[in-house]
């Protein structure tokens, strides 16, 4: 798998409802619909709201709850860079709370925060199914596995513009 | 001269990309003419990146190989099997290996996974053929004969469900993949959608001809994106090789799957959370009765199955009933999948017959703590599954013995800890994980969990420690009985066997002042 390509388009609202009209006759279009949006754009625009429940005949408040549900979907733009870093049990087991000490140092914010230079999300997440060779760690939909505290910087690094 | 260097994103993550890129260099600079292929892992991960190549004796494996060490195999003739260091000898012949059964994962690391000639060698779509030649009724009956059980960690006959899914009335029907592999420790249904995708869509294409289902949907969480586009291009293949669509295999009958990908809700592992999602809503579960078998997906009977459990069915259909039930003990037949994880010296996945002792699997295959400290714990069956002493691990692999012990065996996930671990701590993020993920419906576990961190933070800065003890066991108690479904009601487990087995991890300052979990 090659290395994902970050970066997303501006806002466009035509370009919205053009992708909007394009998946709205799929069975349970929403949750598609918001993936391809959130892949073009970055993130669920508020003005995406009213689009998605017109198409869908919901309500504002059935799309919201569903945007706001889903802990993958986003209200605001994304830093450039995802950072995932799982704390379920098998990394746990073998050092994940320093892994991700380790990171928040370099980063410069907590778990579920954005980097000091705004560049990266440091994310928390809960299995990443790589659990044989913990700890495991995703950036931008990329894993890495067997990651030890001293390793994390030089991943960092490598994605670093 | 064939060299096989896995794609699995888990080898990946350990460098395999990396190795195949070097391996390819080098030979183009030796000018040696050899084919590579991106195979599956066989789930010997301490040994990925795992490099096999073909030799008259059969596959031989190198392993770990890094970038680094490419020169020096080439120079030890390694693709026609010459000695070095890395040489591990025949596949089948590794240990950890040669001890398995083989049936679900049996192509898993042995094939490239979206080669249908591959596939088809090494007899895939076998099970399919016989059941376009059998009845539904005939094709549930093999089902339910060879004991088939729910992989996901329910444990529910297959047979049955499909049978309630056959009598309903005709009209449209689903089979409803689910790849929403969301338990820690547990990574097989994403091996294989990378390994053998093909393996999962004959077996949802089976349950379709057996239900009268013709509309499939594989739900894959968004933490597996290598597992999604593997799935997404096996579907493409099959659809324009005829394996999928109007007419299966030129049968007249139809059958077709999609794939939907969740959105990092772990509720959505719970069938019916994930219909919900499915249809576009929120995660949120629905209250039982009606099974989804009756009332599934958009109101319409729908086979809700766990992914491994779909991707055995055509071994058992091309290899007959008897022959998978003569595996496995009691009332648990067959091959489980295990996947030994955290601090073991081996982790990987290993398809063992049920009544495999948990001492045979960690020590065993695992062969003990990577750290070399004494084992303490292991949870066995994911996030909701219970903490298991050392002196537990003479349980036998199968439904009931894990659950006669107090356990369940889930998914099939097993996660060792060792002594440094601080079983308070375990106990405390069981209810975290549970508040974090619970979808809200129902209060025992919405309100519940965010307790039961209170009250075990109490507990642990020795604060009214009798009350709050008395006042722990009450909340498993309401958890257990009162949640509508398995987050919220098995939260309790890891809770109550952390209590039970690890009592001194609770007592810190203050004397343990005993509690009945």
């Amino acid at each position: 798998m090659d290395k994902a390509t970050v970066g997303f388009a501006p806002w466009d609202a035509a370009a919205a409802a053009t992708m909007i009209a394009e998946m709205q006759d799929l069975p349970g279009a929403c949750l598609p619909i918001l993936h391809r949006l959130q892949g073009e754009f970055g993130y669920i625009h508020d003005e995406a709201v009213p689009l998605i429940a017109g198409a869908l005949a919901l309500s504002l408040a059935e799309v919201v709850g569903v945007i706001e549900f889903y802990s993958d979907f986003r209200r605001t733009p994304p830093a450039v860079h995802q950072v995932q870093v799982c704390l379920a049990e098998s990394c746990q087991a073998v050092g994940s709370a320093a892994l991700a000490e380790r990171l928040t140092e370099v980063l410069g914010t907590e778990i579920g925060g954005r980097s000091a230079d705004g560049r990266f999300d440091l994310r928390p997440v809960y299995c990443l199914g790589n659990c044989a060779c913990s700890p495991a760690l995703m950036i931008d939909g990329l894993l890495y596995g067997r990651v030890t505290p001293d390793r994390a910087p030089q991943l960092l690094a490598e994605v670093w513009p | 001269m064939s060299a096989w260097i896995p794609g699995d994103s888990g080898a990946c993550s350990v460098g395999a990309d990396d190795v195949a890129r070097a391996i390819a260099a080098e030979a183009e600079a030796r000018g040696l003419p050899a084919d590579f292929h991106r195979n599956g892992s066989r789930g010997l991960y301490w040994l990925e990146p795992m490099v096999e190549v073909d030799t008259a004796g059969g596959r031989v494996a190198y392993g770990p190989v890094t970038p680094a060490d490419v020169p020096g195999l080439f120079d030890a003739a390694f693709l026609e099997g010459g000695a070095h260091p890395l040489r591990l000898g025949l596949v089948a012949d590794i240990p950890e290996f040669a001890r398995q059964d083989r049936v679900t994962f049996r192509r898993s690391g042995l094939i490239e996974p979206l080669s249908i000639d591959q596939y088809r060698a090494e007899g895939g779509f076998a099970g399919l053929e016989a059941a376009l030649a059998m009845t539904p009724a005939a094709i549930i009956e093999a089902v339910t004969a060879s004991g088939l059980r729910g992989r996901g960690g329910a444990g529910f006959p297959a047979g049955l469900k499909w049978q309630t899914v056959l009598d309903q009335p005709a009209g449209p029907k689903y089979i409803v993949c689910n790849a929403d592999e969301g338990d820690s420790g547990t990574f097989a249904d994403r091996m294989l959608m990378e390994g053998d995708p093909f393996s999962i869509l004959e077996g949802m294409t089976i349950a379709g001809l057996a239900t009268g289902a013709a509309e499939g949907y594989l739900y894959i969480r968004s933490e597996y994106p290598a597992a999604a586009l593997a799935m997404a291009d096996a579907i493409q293949l099959l659809q324009d090789a005829g394996y999928l669509g109007r007419s299966v295999m030129g049968s007249g009958r139809a059958f077709d799957v999609q794939v939907r990908i969740g959105a990092g809700a772990y509720i959505c592992g719970e069938e019916t959370a994930l219909l919900e999602s499915l249809e576009g809503k929120k995660g949120v579960i629905r209250p039982r009765p009606p099974l989804p078998a009756v009332q599934g997906l958009f109101g319409r009977p729908t086979v809700v199955n766990n992914t491994l459990t779909l991707a055995t069915v055509p071994a058992i259909l091309a290899g007959g009933a008897d022959a998978y039930a003569a595996h496995g003990v009691g009332r648990s037949r067959g091959t489980s999948v295990m996947q030994l994880a955290g601090n073991v010296k081996r982790p990987g996945l290993f398809e063992v017959p049920f009544g495999v002792t948990l001492d045979e699997l960690v020590n065993g295959c695992g062969g003990g703590t990577a750290s070399g400290r004494p084992l303490r714990a292991v949870q066995v069956g994911g996030p909701l599954g219970a903490y298991f002493p050392a002196s537990m691990l003479d349980t036998p692999i199968d439904y009931e013995a894990v659950s006669e012990r107090g356990g369940m065996l889930g998914h099939g996930g097993v996660v060792v800890f060792d002594d440094t671990v601080d079983m308070a701590r375990q106990a405390r993020f069981a209810m975290e994980f549970c508040a974090i993920e619970s979808c809200g419906k129902c209060t025992p576990c919405r309100i519940g969990s965010t307790r039961g961190v209170e009250v075990i933070d109490r507990i642990i800065a020795n604060e009214e420690r009798t009350m709050n003890f008395a006042l722990l066991d009450d909340l498993l108690e309401v958890m257990r009985d009162g949640s509508l479904c398995g987050l919220g009601g098995l939260t309790p487990l890891p809770v109550s066997s952390a209590l039970r087995h690890f009592p001194e991890d609770f007592a810190r300052t203050a004397r343990h002042e005993g509690v009945t979990p």
